[in-house]
């Protein structure tokens, strides 16, 4: 008899165990995964209503307001004819009659729909000077048909100069670039390339440059009276310790407004501020203090100090004193460790502080407008007059996309080196 | 712990300057935000020292006129109902986002902050613009939707730092014993994270009402909040009506924020 071979018995059996106890490895593991899937959809469930709300309380709006930057279809609407007759126009010299007719024919249109003011308006918006000229051939093409309203556009020697044509040939295509290169004080010249406006006409980049400056000055000036007054509280016995965070804290905890109405009070040219400022002999006349940088740089300081400070403070309070001990055992001079240990420990903390009231600063509104003078306010007062008083969206989202993409590049900068983590907001 | 054992002369004196220093930069915080309480109880109409007497004359402007009166009351319904739902969506978000394995944690961490960081100005307008498209411009619903989202980011960070120290495991000895997920969570989580979560509602509730500039460009006049009439009320004429509207909030926010840092401080050390 032949040797019965146990092997090829076994071996089918061994593989069908095999492949049963695969099977139920997988199984369980996809019982696992589907538990877990189960765990993160309902995680995902649970953070869905705030995400939701936040998209369409806060994403939507600052998206649909970004969008009004490059986007602006009021002249490509309402002058759907000009647009056909410049289709095909090179943009040298002037277009030929039928582009005439056609704009005519659309001026006369907006007339008989109310919405020339609009057209004059956002026309005038790129063309300075453009709003009195359409609202005046407009009366004018009143009774004026065919061959009259051609001849009408032709009397009129705005629509004959060979600049007025490429501004609305541009505008007759809805995406635009006119009010983010005007938010930088730049246009588009007649050969298709990029140049700086006028001199007498450029605004922005003074106002992005003024608020610059303002932010760094406050951050400065919070660090050198935040940074010593961190490390004070950071070495102290606990119970005094206590005492001076709550004198951070008060401020901290009262809102902006109240804390500018305050300063509103003390810079008066009555005020406390030049009382005090006569008392020590500083000065010998009363500024004013109210409506100017000064003013406005010590109450922003004064917002923004705990922002500041916080951030330092918390990193301080972890480094041990023994270590500045230690240095000076090892024969360092107190500048030598200070430099040497302290500082390079201290420095994220102090980057997170600084870097929050830069940025914070840069959106500054309600101080600057009630403290500073028309040559104080920042980038944001001059977003709310466009909406407010100029009625001008374009220009306020293109302003807002600039002030956006600033505020998010640092904040982009400090989450990613600094970590969340060192944000104290709360 | 500033001064070594045996310090020397110029370690005195550094120390010296240290203090002085301080001690001005404390004036600096304190007595601006200080100096509208007595002026707030002038029986004077002028903020000049010295006072011209004591009266409460400007408080019963403030809680007496109709203009205030409203302001008020429309500060309290638009703060109120920011912290309910603030509160009730930033929790349950801070529950998800304690999960180690939730997708994008990093991803969303930021965009949720990111309210705090964007300027108010781009916010307010963009709510404006957008709220106007869908009939929400001039409702309380607008504003309390607008306000919710600046004041979210607090209550998910303060829950969320609560949630730290919170057991899982106790959620799973919940469900083992029997009890359905709802159950476990108002008995088992939400009373052990409750300090966060009032922490957080506290942060909301000052948030909304000390909140001026997306009121500013979404209330009718009728819809006017205590700040913004402030805000107008600074922007006309001074009167000492808004040293006292001014020291009213104040102790409204520091009382509330105290209550909120004392809740959260014990929530994360338990």
């Amino acid at each position: 008899m032949s040797a019965f071979q146990p092997s090829e018995i076994d071996r089918p059996t061994l593989a069908r165990d095999r492949s049963a106890a695969d099977a139920d490895l997988k199984s369980v593991s996809a019982a696992l995964r589907r538990a877990e899937l189960g765990d993160r959809m309902r995680s995902l469930l649970l953070a869905a209503p705030l995400l939701v709300l936040l998209a369409l309380s806060f994403g939507i709006p600052i998206v649909l307001l970004l969008s009004r930057a490059v986007y602006d279809p009021t002249i490509a609407d309402a002058l759907p004819k000009t647009t056909a007759a410049l289709a095909g126009w090179n943009g040298q010299g002037l277009p030929g009659d039928d582009a005439f007719a056609a704009l005519a024919a659309d001026l006369k249109e907006n007339q008989v729909k109310g919405t020339a003011y609009e057209l004059a308006k956002s026309l005038n918006a790129r063309l300075p000077g453009a709003r009195s000229q359409v609202l005046k051939t407009v009366r004018k093409l009143e009774s004026a048909d065919g061959q009259a309203a051609l001849d009408t556009m032709k009397s009129v020697p705005f629509w004959s100069v060979p600049s007025t044509w490429p501004v609305i040939q541009s505008g007759t295509s809805s995406l635009t670039s006119f009010y983010l290169l005007s938010a930088l004080d730049l246009r588009w010249n007649a050969d298709g390339g990029i140049e700086r406006v006028p001199p007498e006409q450029a605004i922005f980049i003074q106002v992005f440059l003024r608020t610059f400056f303002v932010a760094a000055s406050v951050t400065l000036a919070t660090l050198i009276l935040g940074f010593p007054l961190a490390y004070l509280i950071a070495n102290v016995p606990k119970g005094l310790a206590a005492i001076l965070t709550v004198a951070v804290l008060l401020p901290f905890w009262t809102s902006i407004l109240v804390r500018t109405a305050a300063w509103t009070v003390l810079l008066q040219k009555f005020g406390l501020v030049n009382d005090f400022l006569l008392l020590i002999g500083v000065t010998s006349d009363r500024l004013d203090l109210m409506y100017s940088r000064i003013g406005l740089v010590i109450a922003m300081t004064h917002i923004q100090l705990p922002f500041t400070l916080l951030p330092i403070y918390s990193v301080m309070r972890t480094i041990p004193p023994s270590q500045m001990k230690a240095a000076y055992s090892l024969g360092a001079r107190p500048f030598t460790a200070f430099r040497r240990i302290y500082i390079p420990q201290v420095f994220p903390g102090v980057m997170a502080g600084c870097m929050l009231t830069f940025i914070l600063c840069l959106g500054y509104y309600i101080t600057p407008a009630l403290i500073g003078g028309a040559g104080d306010q920042l980038i944001s007062n001059f977003i709310a007059n466009y909406v407010n008083v100029e009625l001008n969206w374009e220009m306020a989202a293109a302003l807002s996309f600039i002030l956006l993409v600033f505020t998010l590049a640092l904040f982009g900068i400090f989450a990613r080196v600094l970590g969340l983590d060192r944000l104290k907001l709360v | 712990m500033l001064l070594s054992p045996y310090p020397t002369t110029g370690e005195r004196i550094r120390i010296t300057l240290l203090w002085i220093w301080c001690g001005l930069v404390i004036l600096f915080l304190l007595v601006p935000i200080l100096i509208p309480v007595p002026l707030s109880f002038n029986s004077g109409a002028f903020f000049i020292f010295p006072l011209e007497g004591i009266s409460t004359r400007w408080y019963e402007v403030v809680l007496g006129t109709q203009r205030w009166q409203s302001g008020i009351g429309n500060s309290l319904i638009i703060a109120l109902g920011t912290t309910v739902i603030a509160t009730t969506l930033g929790t349950l978000t801070a529950i998800a986002l304690s999960d180690e394995k939730f997708p994008g944690r990093r991803i969303i961490m930021p965009l949720l902050l990111s309210p705090l960081i964007v300027p108010v100005v781009i916010t307010a307008v963009g709510s404006y613009l957008f709220y106007a498209r869908v009939g929400l411009a001039s409702t309380y619903a607008g504003i309390i939707l607008a306000h919710t989202a600046l004041a979210s980011p607090f209550v998910v960070v303060t829950v969320g730092a609560s949630l730290t120290g919170f057991d899982r495991n106790l959620m799973r000895a919940a469900a083992i014993s029997g009890a359905k997920p709802l159950t476990s969570f108002f008995r088992v989580m939400l009373p052990l994270i409750l300090p966060g979560v009032l922490s957080g509602a506290a942060f909301a509730f000052v948030t909304s009402f000390d909140e001026v500039v997306v009121v500013q460009f979404l209330a009718s006049a009728s819809q006017r909040t205590m700040p913004l009439e402030m805000f107008i009320g600074l922007r006309e004429k001074l009167s000492p009506a808004i040293t006292a509207a001014a020291t009213l909030m104040m102790a409204l926010s520091i009382l509330l924020l105290l209550v909120a840092n004392i809740l959260a401080r014990r929530s994360r050390k338990s």
